[in-house]
């Protein structure tokens, strides 16, 4: 019997092994393609660098923010930020954001939301240059941007404000990010000190913060 | 039993969703959209043929006592197997199903008809009754998910049917889900009682 069952389990395993190891390249290939895609379509113009092998991560209140420079013969052009939030309506929800060097925002793409379909579900939409509430070319600062409801000048997404909030609260993390003051939007204490993205006025220090935080 | 009643048998008289009513937390979960159901009944379908397949055959040589823990351990492999390979090639239906796949491994249809059918006949039997339980799933959730998609927000397949700012929102919550659910058994049940 216990021979029996043992067998069952080996043989079960070994399938799901072979399986994995022919579909493993695959799956990072589909979400490395995907990440890519974002990158591109949330940074404006054209770049020449490798966003993915510049990339550095900031941790903030329970989560990694991932940042993506993209730059044309060393000038930054934008930057791409995969940014969360945990107050949407279903959980979690990720998005890159994309940032011109002046510190507004370029383009947005939802990566993964788990929002009501039909209301939060929008979201992918709604915010864009040709959607609603758009947020596109709006600078959210270390202030943050927000819905009409809480005195804001986003429009939120009809009967979805808790999908809206979140979101904006997921762009206003990554901007504030950016901008340096990720400890004082989040209140925690991140382990990345401050630093100057935009400008690049300290290259000294950005290689090393770089390099330190960079994960490759 | 003739192959073709094994094979028939999912599809209408004995329909897992609308006749026996297994499998109800994903066909509740996922119909929000005529897609999303036929990716969620195709997905099961295969679970169920490969399923009913390997246990037809290993089903004499596993004792009693451990039969269910060894077919659990069979569907979950396929069950895993499903789940990698949509990651792989199917990328953008494998994050609308999302944790739905992984729940086929918990759905009564499967082992339902490991115990119940498979487990005491052939492979070829069990493959029909397999094929057939698995498309009549497939087609169920796929009718379902049409209609609260076309209720929901206008759409069938992501086509536009109705206007643009159509969209009758409880038919894409859960509540619409039982609503629809509800009405197509009631319908169902009195087309198999006139015949």
């Amino acid at each position: 019997m216990v021979l029996v069952l043992f067998c069952v389990t080996l043989i079960s395993s070994a399938a799901v092994a072979y399986v994995n190891s022919l579909t493993i390249t695959s799956i990072n290939k589909a979400k490395e393609a995907k990440q890519a895609d974002a990158i591109r379509q949330v940074i404006p113009g054209a770049f020449n660098n490798d966003p993915v092998a510049d990339s550095w991560k900031v941790e903030t209140d329970g989560g990694v923010l991932e940042f993506f420079p993209a730059k044309q013969d060393g000038e930054t052009v934008g930057t791409a930020v995969k940014t969360y939030t945990k107050n949407g309506f279903g959980g979690e929800v990720w998005l890159m954001v994309g940032f011109n060097p002046d510190g507004s925002i370029s383009n947005y793409s939802v990566l993964e939301h788990k929002e009501t379909p039909g209301l939060g579900s929008k979201m992918d939409q709604w915010f864009t240059k040709e959607g609603k509430g758009s947020i596109i070319g709006k600078k959210p600062g270390t202030a943050g941007l927000k819905v009409r409801k809480d005195g804001g000048d986003v429009d939120a997404i009809t009967a979805a404000t808790i999908s809206s909030r979140a979101f904006l609260d997921a762009v206003n993390r990554a901007s504030a990010a950016l901008a340096g003051n990720a400890d004082v939007y989040s209140g925690a204490t991140p382990k990345s000190s401050t630093r100057d993205t935009l400008t690049e006025e300290k290259p000294v220090a950005c290689d090393s913060l770089c390099n330190h935080h960079c994960n490759q | 039993m003739s192959n073709l009643s094994n094979l028939t048998r999912g599809l209408f008289k004995e329909n897992p969703t609308f006749v026996l009513l297994l499998g109800m937390c994903p066909t509740l979960g996922v119909t929000t959209s005529a897609i999303n159901g036929m990716g969620m009944g195709l997905a099961t379908a295969f679970v169920l043929v490969m399923s009913n397949i390997v246990i037809s055959l290993v089903a004499n040589n596993i004792p009693d006592k451990i039969r269910i823990p060894s077919f659990i351990v069979i569907i979950a492999a396929f069950v895993t197997i499903v789940d990698m390979s949509m990651a792989a090639y199917l990328p953008s239906l494998h994050e609308s199903l999302g944790l739905f796949i992984p729940l086929i491994v918990v759905n009564c249809i499967v082992l339902g008809r490991a115990e119940a059918f498979a487990s005491k006949n052939g492979a070829l039997a069990s493959v029909l009754d397999g094929l057939g339980m698995g498309l009549g799933f497939t087609m169920s959730l796929t009718i379902l998910g049409g209609i609260r998609e076309l209720l929901g927000s206008g759409k069938v397949f992501n086509l536009p049917v109705f206007n643009e700012n159509y969209g009758m929102l409880v038919f894409v919550l859960a509540p619409g889900a039982f609503l629809a659910l509800g009405y197509l058994i009631a319908f169902i049940n009195r087309i198999r009682r006139t015949n």
